[in-house]
């Protein structure tokens, strides 16, 4: 009960500080909010990709670091920056997050959700050798794309 | 004056059965099929690389092996359904035959001679080999029935009279390759692209007639759902190494670990399943464009 209470005063902060910030220069903070985040899933998954592909040498602590944090990452509350009145509809210029998302019948928690449990088991066994850690990658990857393909424009 | 009228109402009737003649729907011969035998095994890895999946399954299903159809495409010329290609046997095409599924796949007419429409991406799979259709038709039978009744399209006139097809197949369909390949693994990439992946309907933009230009192929077009565009695949623009583009139809991972979304994702599931050799063959095809 405490937990939601804050959770609905970060949610209504951030509405307020969205409506304040609007079209002012700098963007929407709730987008740029949510993009950071997204970067911080590619920079994690560039060192664990890069492995993969083989442009530089596995290495188990530093695979176990990078999907560690895409783990952490993936397991915050998020509901602060993915405030209605803020999609590809809304803020053309700043956003590409589809209208779908906040409609009814959106699967986006869910497809968050399973993607973060994704994120677990790859940081379960990063740290277990090369092919463990491409192995379970596979499930990270149809995460980000499972979402991105339902509730993410093409870029312009 | 009566006399005039009769010659010419004459001459144009002749014209214009001359021209439903020459855009009449064409079948494939029954021989060119007579000594194939299809190896489902084999058909299973032209389904993926065809990504018949991705538009015949059920809307937002993740079962690409169930194709029941219902996924609706929105065009210019109005709301597309894709139909139930299931084995069963009265929703499906289970009671088909290979020389009619060829027929659909390479030719774009349908079992009681009438044009698809070439949403049906039937342009590039004129491309595919006897070989590969036999397979192919040997691995869809092996797949369950789906009852599902089709749903009728949505097109104003003229589209939706599908005589007036015929005019378009005969400037558009051809089984021409479009770019040059001169070594095999350019050929199996080009085969990879331009008949089974059919990466070009997306890729390339198209003309008034809906056509493909071909002389600007793979440079990005509009997106037909109208967001965005579809991103050409032409240098300088387009600087991704063939091992860049491999590992992303593998994984959905661009160089920047930024992750495929759109249509483009449901595209990667399928070539997820091919082998890394196809892959490859893909990306030295694409790396080698514009050159
Ligand atoms: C629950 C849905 C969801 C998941 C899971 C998801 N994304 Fe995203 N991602 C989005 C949406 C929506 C956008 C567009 C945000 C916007 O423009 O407002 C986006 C944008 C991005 C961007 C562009 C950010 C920018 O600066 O414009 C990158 C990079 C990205 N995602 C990478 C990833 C990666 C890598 C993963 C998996 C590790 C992933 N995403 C998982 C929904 C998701
Ligand atoms: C149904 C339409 C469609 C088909 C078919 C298709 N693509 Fe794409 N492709 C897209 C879209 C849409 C994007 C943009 C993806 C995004 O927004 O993340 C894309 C992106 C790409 C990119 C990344 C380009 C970039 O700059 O980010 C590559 C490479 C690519 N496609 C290759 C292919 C290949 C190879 C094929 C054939 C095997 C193919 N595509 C078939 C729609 C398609
Ligand atoms: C881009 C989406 C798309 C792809 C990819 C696609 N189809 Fe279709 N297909 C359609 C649509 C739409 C129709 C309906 C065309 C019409 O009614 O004129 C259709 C029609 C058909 C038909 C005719 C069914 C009937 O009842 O008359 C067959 C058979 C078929 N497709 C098989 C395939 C096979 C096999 C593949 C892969 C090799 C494939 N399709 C790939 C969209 C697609």
């Amino acid at each position: 009960m405490p937990r939601l209470s804050i959770l609905l005063a970060v949610s209504c902060a951030a509405v307020v500080a969205g409506s304040a910030f609007a079209g002012g220069h700098g963007g929407n903070p709730a987008v740029k909010a949510r993009k950071a985040h997204m970067q911080l899933y590619a920079f994690n998954l560039g060192t664990l990709g890069a492995m993969a592909k083989g442009e530089i040498e596995y290495d188990a602590g530093a695979a176990s670091a990078a999907a560690n944090n895409l783990a952490a990452v993936a397991s915050l509350n998020q509901m602060a920056y993915w405030v209605p009145g803020t999609s590809s509809d809304d803020l053309p210029d700043e956003s590409r997050a589809l209208p779908a998302i906040w409609e009814e019948g959106s699967k986006a928690g869910e497809i968050g959700a399973s993607f973060a449990e994704a994120a677990a088991a790859l940081a379960a066994v990063a740290g277990d050798g090369k092919d463990a850690m491409a192995g379970a990658m596979g499930a990270v990857g149809k995460g980000c794309g499972d979402c991105h393909k339902a509730y993410r424009a093409p870029n312009n | 004056m009566l006399r005039t009228l009769i010659v010419f109402l004459g001459l144009g009737l002749a014209a214009l059965a001359a021209g439903l003649w020459i855009t009449r729907p064409v079948t494939l011969p029954e021989a060119q099929f007579a000594s194939l035998t299809g190896d489902a095994a084999r058909g299973e890895t032209v389904f993926y690389a065809s990504g018949c999946a991705s538009c015949h399954t059920a809307p937002e299903s993740d079962n690409k092996l169930s194709l029941p159809g219902g996924q609706t495409f929105e065009t210019e010329f109005g709301v597309f359904v894709a139909p139930n290609i299931s084995s069963h046997p009265d929703a499906g095409i289970g009671a088909w035959t290979l020389v009619e599924f060829a027929s659909a796949v390479k030719k774009g007419t349908s079992p009681d001679g009438k044009h698809y429409y070439p949403v049906f991406p039937y342009g590039s799979y004129a491309r595919m080999t006897d070989a590969d259709v036999t397979d192919l038709w040997a691995f869809m039978q092996t797949l369950p029935a789906e009852a599902q009744e089709n749903a009728p399209h949505q097109l104003g006139f003229p589209f939706s009279i599908r005589a007036s097809l015929g005019g378009w197949k005969l400037l558009f369909a051809g089984d021409a390759w479009v770019h040059p390949a001169d070594t095999p693994v350019l050929e199996r990439g080009r085969y990879l692209v331009e008949a089974l992946g059919h990466c070009g309907e997306c890729h390339t933009p198209r003309n008034a007639l809906g056509g493909l230009d071909t002389a600007a192929w793979m440079s990005g077009a509009p997106n037909p759902s109208g967001r965005g565009t579809i991103p050409g695949l032409l240098p300088p623009e387009f600087g991704w190494s063939e091992t860049d583009v491999a590992y992303y139809l593998e994984s959905g991972f661009t160089p920047d670990f930024d992750s495929a979304g759109g249509k483009m994702a449901s595209v990667i599931e399928n070539t997820a399943k091919l082998s890394p050799e196809d892959r490859a063959a893909i990306a030295a095809y694409i790396s080698a464009l514009g050159g």
